[in-house]
């Protein structure tokens, strides 16, 4: 009966569970500690990304001394729209104008990677392929006609996706055993395909810091927090049967 | 010095009286188990909630175009501000997670049953209140998911004939969910129902004192003046409003005995507590929902709007019934059943533990019902999801209308006289 309960018990929200899931995306290999990666996200970021997208709710002092700048270095080759080092990062695209380029105004993108997730993010990135039915002659196959142009392909060269044609007749894209699009490159960009996928995933890293730029003074904080908890458990239990013995 | 400084209080106002009575006096059933932590983990909790309350209220700013990034600006550029959020954010889950709990303990062992029906009447208060702090508390960052999440929730006060497009306006403040909803919500997260919870955990603990405390035995501590041997009697003193009124047997007084005990228990809840605050303060999106980290946008709605994870139970059976009045009604029938619970049992045996197998089963069936309940409210519907929400809700009032049936002339075992420890 017992066994019955709990096989039950255990079952049951498991078949409730068993629904959902999104496309599938490429495990994003960012490291919050590696500083190096985060500058470059950063450079990439301000001078590829930040022309349309905002980053609004984070200063560039902090990014500064978090990612291991100096103000002065910030200033000199990040800040490009002339404000104090201790600014909100707009940009310089008003909201409107913005919205009448792209279809929608470009979303802030200092909290990305918490609202689609950081895997998303650095998929995305690279998930754009040559279309010419689409106004800016790209689509891409995470994010399905995007309003978005290719930003990164002077870097990348122009990637062009496989397709094939399915039982109805439509051209859809060929997806690997993980369900990802196969995208080659045609060799026009600057970066060979190792460099893209590590400036790919530079901008995803900053992308992750800026979305919560006290993680890791979080995490460093819990493990001290945690410790002390688990010892003060043991003086606590200590104390308990100390008293209750003279109940026993 | 100090016993004067106590003398001196006590001529003017019954400190030590008071303490006596209530903590350092007060006779607790000396079984207590696992479960009668979460009554002081609650109290923990709401504390937890009004001080990181207060501090998070002297940063953020209660208006449609700024409340988001005030919450950003809390994030990053207060000292600790995140820390302050993860609390008061995890608080509100984890002020659920205790209080289902504590509530299960109570049906467990009877709790609610006479004369503790009072008792379990300002809990369900507590838990309704609480239910509103954590819906208007939601919409205060102003996420998109804060906003259409109240805005499903309101127009649900639209299904009640007649009055219901009125009484949506008027909650509202706006024909939409606006500023001025943010701001009415914001008066009453702050200061309104905080000062109602605590007046009503007050009033739990004084019908509690006054009743006394039940146990996982579910028989008395407190028996007839006279009717014990001497030395049967509990060895420790107890306060005279108690010890002159009754025979105090297999008792130790709150303090210190509970109240060491609950420091272990405080300790060892703080340590998931701050597990999840430093190392999962999304809680795997069911605490901070992913929607809600990009601002209220009144033309993208998400994807999957749902509500926070501790109304999911509420929010199925009010999805899975076609009809929109009846699913609400149905809805707020749910919570109204719990009230209701200490007339539904007509019992006399209070603990699980000396109860027919027929209850048993239906508890166990009442608690599995609301967990998957819970976990489809956080769910897309679909066609298994409705079914199981169906049967889920079948089983949940099931367990109201069984229990009304059975406990009348239900089978029990025979109660021992005395708590065995």
């Amino acid at each position: 009966m017992k066994k019955l309960i709990i096989a039950l018990v255990a079952l049951l929200p498991t078949l409730a569970m068993a629904a959902g899931g999104g496309a599938p995306t490429m495990k994003a290999p960012i490291d919050l500690t590696d500083k190096e990666s985060l500058q470059n996200g950063a450079k990439l970021f301000m001078n590829y990304c930040f022309g349309c997208h905002d980053t609004r709710y984070q200063r560039y002092n902090r990014v500064a001394r978090d990612i291991g700048i100096t103000d002065e270095q910030m200033i000199d080759n990040l800040i490009f729209t002339g404000v104090k080092v201790g600014n909100l990062m707009y940009n310089s695209v008003d909201d409107e104008q913005g919205a009448k380029w792209f279809g929608q105004t470009p979303p802030d993108l200092t909290m990305i990677t918490r609202v689609r997730g950081t895997d998303f993010v650095y998929t995305y990135l690279k998930s754009f392929y040559a279309d010419p039915e689409r106004p800016f002659g790209v689509n891409n196959s995470l994010f399905k006609d995007v309003g978005m142009p290719h930003v990164l392909q002077s870097l990348q060269g122009v990637p062009t996706a496989e397709f094939t044609t399915d039982a109805d007749g439509n051209r859809v894209l060929v997806k690997d055993e993980h369900g990802l699009a196969i995208i080659t490159t045609d060799g026009s960009g600057e970066m060979s395909d190792d460099e893209f996928d590590i400036a790919v995933r530079d901008i995803t890293n900053f992308l992750t810091y800026a979305s919560e730029p006290s993680k890791l003074e979080r995490q460093n904080t819990g493990k001290w927090v945690l410790g002390f908890l688990a010892i003060f458990f043991i003086l606590s239990y200590l104390l308990k049967k100390e008293y209750w013995r003279d109940v026993h | 010095m100090l016993t004067n400084i106590v003398n001196w209080i006590d001529k003017r106002i019954p400190m030590t009286e008071t303490f006596n009575k209530h903590v350092g006096q007060y006779p607790a059933p000396v079984n207590f188990n696992f479960w009668y932590f979460f009554g002081s983990l609650a109290m923990l909790v709401l504390v937890n909630q009004i001080l990181t309350g207060i501090w998070l209220t002297m940063n953020y700013t209660p208006s449609g175009a700024e409340a988001f990034a005030s919450v950003e600006y809390i994030m990053r550029d207060v000292e600790y501000g995140w820390l302050l959020r993860y609390m008061h954010s995890t608080g509100a889950s984890a002020f659920f997670v205790v209080v289902y709990l504590h509530m299960l303990r109570g049906m467990m062992y009877g709790s609610y049953q006479k004369p503790r029906e009072l008792l379990w009447l300002f809990g369900m208060f507590i838990y309704l209140v609480l239910m509103a702090e954590g819906f208007m508390g939601y919409l205060l960052p102003w996420g998109n998911m804060s906003f259409w999440g109240a805005q499903v929730i309101i127009s649900l006060f639209g299904a009640i004939p007649v009055i219901g497009d009125d009484l949506t306006l008027w909650i509202r403040g706006d024909y939409v969910i606006s500023g001025a909803t943010l701001n009415r919500f914001f008066a009453l997260h702050v200061i309104a129902l905080p000062l109602v919870l605590v007046i009503l955990v007050f009033l739990h603990i004084v019908a509690l004192h006054e009743v006394g405390s039940n146990n996982p035995e579910g028989i008395e501590i407190k028996k007839p003046k006279g009717s014990v041997a001497p030395e049967e009697l509990s060895k420790f003193t107890y306060h005279k409003q108690y010890s002159e009124k009754y025979d105090i047997v297999d008792a130790v007084p709150f303090h210190p005995y509970y109240s060491v005990k609950d420091i272990m228990g405080v300790v060892g809840f703080l340590f998931f507590f701050c597990a999840v605050i430093f190392f999962a303060p999304e809680g795997g999106g069911y605490f901070l929902e992913k929607p809600n980290f990009e601002p209220a946008n009144p033309l993208k709605t998400p994807e999957h709007i749902a509500p926070v994870w501790y109304f999911g139970p509420f929010y199925t059976i009010l999805r899975v019934i076609p009809d929109k009045l009846m699913g609400a009604g149905l809805m707020f029938g749910a919570i109204v059943m719990l009230f209701l619970l200490p007339w539904f049992d007509r019992g006399t045996v209070k603990s699980v533990r000396y109860r027919s197998t027929a209850h048993k089963v239906n508890l166990i069936q009442f608690c599995i019902c609301f967990v998957v309940l819970g976990i489809l409210g956080t769910k897309a519907a679909s066609p298994l999801n409705n079914f199981l929400g169906m049967v889920t809700s079948v089983g949940y009032f099931g367990f109201f209308i069984a229990l009304w049936f059975y406990s009348k002339n239900e089978k029990t075992k025979p109660l021992p006289e005395r708590i065995s420890h």
